[in-house]
């Protein structure tokens, strides 16, 4: 049974739809829940983590609906994206005070314990509101993870953190992956999901527009059409050359230079550079002009949700 | 009654509420009615008829309900503004235990501001620990435990809880109660006049409201309020991204 499963799961707000139609199931290890600002990513994990009913669709966690589901707090934990904790207590006591909540039979070793796996021991003692932004999302997460649940949801775990933070979290996150747990969490950010999880789930506008391996669907980001502006010393000469390339799908002059769209951004890359040398044009700037995360997210929904599974 | 969970809370709860500076307006108005009595006491030694006026209507209709207020709201509500709250909810605690503690928390610390401060004050206006000293102190404890169940509950139902719960405060209690009898039926104020009044009768109380009926009425809303307010925080929910 895998730990977390969504089947048609949607949530709206009056006429808004900010989860439409959303089947996943993830299990094991750490997957990624990637989209632009607004995609429906915290809706979604808030739906998950028995914070938000859906209005339609089967939501379950370790196959018990969250919803209305104290008890599913036994297999679940939660690092939720807003930084807000009992600030007044120091590390250790807020740690403490979430093993008591849960019951646990030796609070004291679980909290050591949390404690230690996030690394905040030497700074256990200190109240939490002398933490560093990094330091605060540490001890939130062991906080979170103090009764060793099989599922940890986080989201946008890396907002606010320096690089260096970010490195000792994604390492935190890929050992408890590894130990068999189930991670789940949010990025807008590509590179962070890339660096940390070989799974990922991509939404779009409350919809998923891809699901699994994260190298396949890194290649249907790089294979997209993309849209580069040049400029060379003979735009007019260049775009005759290059209207003549499968890899390119248009050509505009414009008083700005050349706009070409390519079908392939691997293609028209490797080609650009030796197309120019062979006729003598000089190339003097090659920019692309659709770069921004959302045109990549754009291109998957567009196509209708390529499953890289 | 509370196990090792609500004992946690409790402690919480308890650290949240007297960290913060609001704390301090918690002292603000049982000082004010302690200050009165001692001036009133001092000028007039030998008058007893503000007795009723200043102990049962001002400390029973605005340094009561406010006090209460500001604890009552302050408790769960600040950590829900704050959205500390999660950390609480994303644990196998039942909700009730939650509002319990919580609502303890709320009812002792206002009972700490509210009732012994009356009794301190009625102890000065009557020279010793007198019958009406010690009514004044029963009803402003029954007080203190039913205004808080309100509170309590407004704070997990709305984010305006203050001002809905001064809205009842003023024009439900002191204006609509005073005008319209049967407004009194639905007063906790009332209520506490009715209990401190049955203890030891006093005229100057002005109490609407007969001690069994003000016991009976007090319990049914002090029940429905934390009721209400536990389904209430079983339904919590996270606000998603900006739609």
């Amino acid at each position: 049974m895998s730990a977390v499963e969504l089947r048609n799961v949607s949530r709206w707000y009056g006429n808004v739809v900010a989860v439409n139609d959303i089947t996943m199931t993830i299990g094991p290890g750490v997957t990624g829940l990637l989209g632009p600002n607004g995609a429906g990513k915290s809706t979604l994990l808030h739906m998950i983590a028995g914070f938000l009913a859906p209005s339609r669709g089967e939501l379950t966690v370790a196959g018990a609906a969250s919803w209305h589901n104290p008890d599913i707090y036994r297999t679940l934990g939660l690092v939720p994206e807003r930084d807000s904790v009992y600030a007044f207590l120091t590390g250790a006591e807020f740690v403490l005070a979430s093993a008591r909540l849960h019951k646990l039979p030796d609070p004291g070793t679980a909290a050591r314990r949390a404690i230690e796996i996030v690394e905040m021991t030497g700074a256990q003692d200190r109240k939490i509101s002398t933490y560093s932004k990094g330091m605060r999302q540490r001890i939130r997460v062991a906080g979170a993870l103090v009764h060793d649940p099989e599922v940890l949801l986080l989201d946008e775990p890396f907002n606010g953190m320096d690089p260096r933070q970010r490195l000792h979290m994604m390492d935190l996150l890929h050992g408890l992956g590894e130990r068999g747990r189930t991670i789940l969490f949010s990025s807008h950010i590509l590179e962070e999901v890339e660096r940390l999880s070989g799974t990922i789930q991509v939404m779009v506008a409350g919809r998923l527009a891809a699901s699994g391996d994260f190298r396949a669907i890194r290649r249907l980001m790089t294979s997209r059409p993309h849209v580069f502006l040049v400029r060379t010393s003979d735009d007019r000469r260049l775009g005759v050359t290059l209207i003549g390339r499968p890899a390119v799908t248009g050509v505009e002059v414009t008083e700005h230079g050349l706009s070409v769209r390519a079908s392939d951004f691997g293609t028209f890359s490797r080609e650009i550079a030796a197309l120019t040398r062979d006729e003598g044009i000089r190339l003097r700037e090659l920019l692309p002009e659709d770069e921004s995360l959302e045109s990549v997210f754009s291109y998957l929904i567009e196509t209708d949700g390529p499953k890289a599974r | 009654m509370f196990g090792v969970q609500g004992r946690v809370i409790m402690w919480i709860t308890l650290r949240a509420t007297m960290g913060r500076k609001r704390a301090l307006l918690f002292a603000i108005t049982p000082l004010i009615l302690l200050l009165v009595t001692v001036a009133i006491k001092l000028a007039h030694p030998a008058h007893t008829a503000w007795r009723g006026h200043v102990l049962g209507i001002f400390g029973f209709t605005v340094v009561l309900p406010l006090t209460a207020l500001i604890i009552g709201t302050s408790v769960l509500g600040a950590e829900v503004d704050e959205g500390s709250i999660v950390h609480l909810l994303a644990t196998p605690v039942p909700r009730s235990v939650v509002i319990a503690s919580k609502y303890a928390v709320a009812a002792a610390l206002t009972a700490l501001f509210v009732a012994v401060p009356e009794l301190l004050a009625g102890v000065i206006a009557t020279g010793g620990l007198t019958k009406l000293a010690v009514a004044l102190f029963a009803g402003a404890l029954a007080g203190s435990v039913m205004y808080n169940a309100i509170f309590v509950m407004l704070s997990v139902v709305t984010t305006r809880a203050i001002a809905y719960g001064l809205a009842y405060v003023l024009v439900w209690e002191s204006l609509l109660a005073n005008f319209v009898s049967g407004a009194r039926l639905l007063s906790v104020g009332q209520y506490s006049l009715g209990v401190a009044n049955g203890i030891a009768h006093d005229a100057a109380l002005n109490a609407g409201l007969s001690l069994g009926t003000s016991a009976i009425m007090g319990a049914i809303v002090t029940a429905a309020g934390l009721i209400v307010a536990a389904r209430a925080l079983a339904s919590f929910s996270l606000k998603g991204d900006a739609v």
